[in-house]
């Protein structure tokens, strides 16, 4: 299972209080996180990436292992330690504005 | 017994006030969607209980919540907002094209007659509908195609299309105001638009009485008399009486004819309220005393309604949605201001009261008069 932490807001809409874990079959892309978040949470289309472009949204972050993950292809894999369900993808919105 | 509800969007929530028809006790509940912005929330007229709200963030984007209790509880639906069509561009604020991109809802309008169909007025401007209750929404292209589309340029709060407008004497009429283009006007029900910006002059723009270009603020109508419309213009008070194909300044005795709302009186046609705004560069009251502009004329002569208001060191803003009247017997007016009050006047603007002080920021009331 991978694990997400999701930012408040978005705890709020899905209605979940902690970290959530889902299945994802390998590759455990971006994408396939994303695909398979959205599938669990169907509240949370369009909140983590543009509904058109399926591109991240300017002001979400992707964080894992002490690492930015941000500007990787939605393409690349995530680090083992996520795959594995060691560590948490963490879902962040960036510090910007009040 | 018959009462109020007040449906109040802010920058950091939604809130639902409530009273009964005495409207001197309120009840306030909230903040719905804490920490998101509300640009706008109303309900049906055709089912009083169904509210649509719209709730945003720059972080996680577009939201729409669907109540069919009164406020009480909320149900999140569709938020994909696709352009019918290649977007195409229109003019960003250096002039050169800029590529037309949905950024937020600003404004719900439901249907007169049923509960499932609510217009949605959008950010880049353009106008979607839902029929099925807000699950999911499609755009009425016809607008964004507009032959003037490629012109159009985003005002200071971005290019939205804020205003929506149903005549109930013809479903098949709708008028959208857009910043900063201008108001037009659809008479099959959506599918084709034009330009109804005669009689608009504005000094901002390289031809003053371009057919568009025109930052209107706010159109308002009385029900009984749908021809006639009235509207805050970015300066300018104006009146049409033939359905917006031409206009004419009304801003007469106005200490100032800046503002962003416009309201009709819920039983008398001819009396409107403006909330007159130093200027496009100083967004607060002429010398700091809030004041409600009444005409009962039509426009021209207008009376300043002070009674409860501050009249002191008082610097806020009323935006373009943030006034609204109910139908009780004696006409009930409302506002919110960008300091977070929302006032209520019983008996059309002899007296005001604050319902509440210190919300955030007000960005929309609406009023629903409950049976």
């Amino acid at each position: 299972m991978i694990r997400v932490v999701l930012p408040a807001h978005l705890r709020t809409l899905a209605r979940v209080a902690g970290e959530v874990a889902i299945a994802v079959d390998p590759p455990t892309t971006h994408r396939a996180v994303l695909d398979a978040l959205e599938a669990n949470y169907p509240m949370l289309r369009g909140t983590i990436r543009d509904h058109i472009t399926q591109r991240r949204r300017p002001f979400v972050r992707f964080f894992a292992c002490g690492r930015d993950l941000s500007h990787e292809s939605p393409d690349t894999a995530l680090p083992e330690a996520v795959s594995s369900g060691d560590e948490p993808l963490l879902i962040v919105g960036a510090m910007a504005g009040g | 017994m018959s009462g109020v509800r007040v449906l109040v969007g802010t920058r950091k929530g939604a809130f639902v006030l409530t009273s009964d028809a005495k409207r001197e006790r309120w009840d306030v509940a909230g903040p719905h969607f804490a920490g998101w912005e509300v640009y706008h929330l109303k309900g049906s007229p055709a089912d009083p209980n169904r509210l649509y709200a719209s709730q945003s963030s720059g972080w996680f984007g577009q939201i729409i919540q669907r109540s069919s209790d009164g406020g009480a509880t909320w149900e999140q639906m569709g938020n994909a907002f696709a352009y019918a069509s290649v977007p195409g561009t229109h003019q960003w604020y250096d002039g050169t094209p800029h590529p037309w991109e949905f950024a937020r809802v600003w404004h719900l309008e439901p249907s007169l007659t049923d509960p499932d169909t609510v217009y949605a007025g959008v950010e880049d401007a353009a106008l979607f509908r839902t029929i099925d209750g807000g699950a999911t929404w499609h755009e009425l292209a016809g607008l964004r195609e507009h032959s003037s589309g490629s012109s159009w340029q985003p005002g200071a709060g971005g290019m939205c299309l804020h205003t929506i407008v149903l005549d109930p004497s013809d479903a098949q009429r709708i008028y959208v105001a857009i910043s900063a283009a201008g108001a037009f006007r659809s008479d099959d029900g959506g599918l084709t638009w034009r330009a109804i910006n005669q009689g608009l002059r504005s000094e901002g723009i390289p031809d003053e009485t371009a057919e568009v270009g025109h930052c209107v603020h706010r159109i308002a109508m009385h029900p009984s008399r749908p021809n006639v419309l009235f509207m805050q213009k970015h300066w300018d008070v104006m009146r049409s009486d033939d359905a917006g194909d031409s206009w004419r300044e009304i801003s007469g005795n106005l200490p100032s004819d800046f503002g962003f709302p416009i309201q009709t009186h819920a039983h008398e046609p001819d009396t409107i309220y403006v909330v007159p705004i130093k200027s496009d560069s100083e967004h607060f009251p002429p010398d700091g005393k809030l004041r409600v502009y009444r005409s009962r004329t039509g426009g021209n002569e207008w009376e300043a309604l002070t009674n409860g208001l501050p009249q002191e060191n008082c610097y806020v803003n009323v935006l373009r949605d943030a006034m609204a009247v109910d139908t009780l017997d004696s006409c009930g007016v409302y506002f919110g201001t960008t300091g977070g009050a929302v006032y209520a006047s019983a008996d059309s603007g002899e007296r005001w009261a604050p319902i509440v002080r210190d919300l955030p920021a007000v960005l929309s009331v609406e009023v629903q008069t409950l049976p």
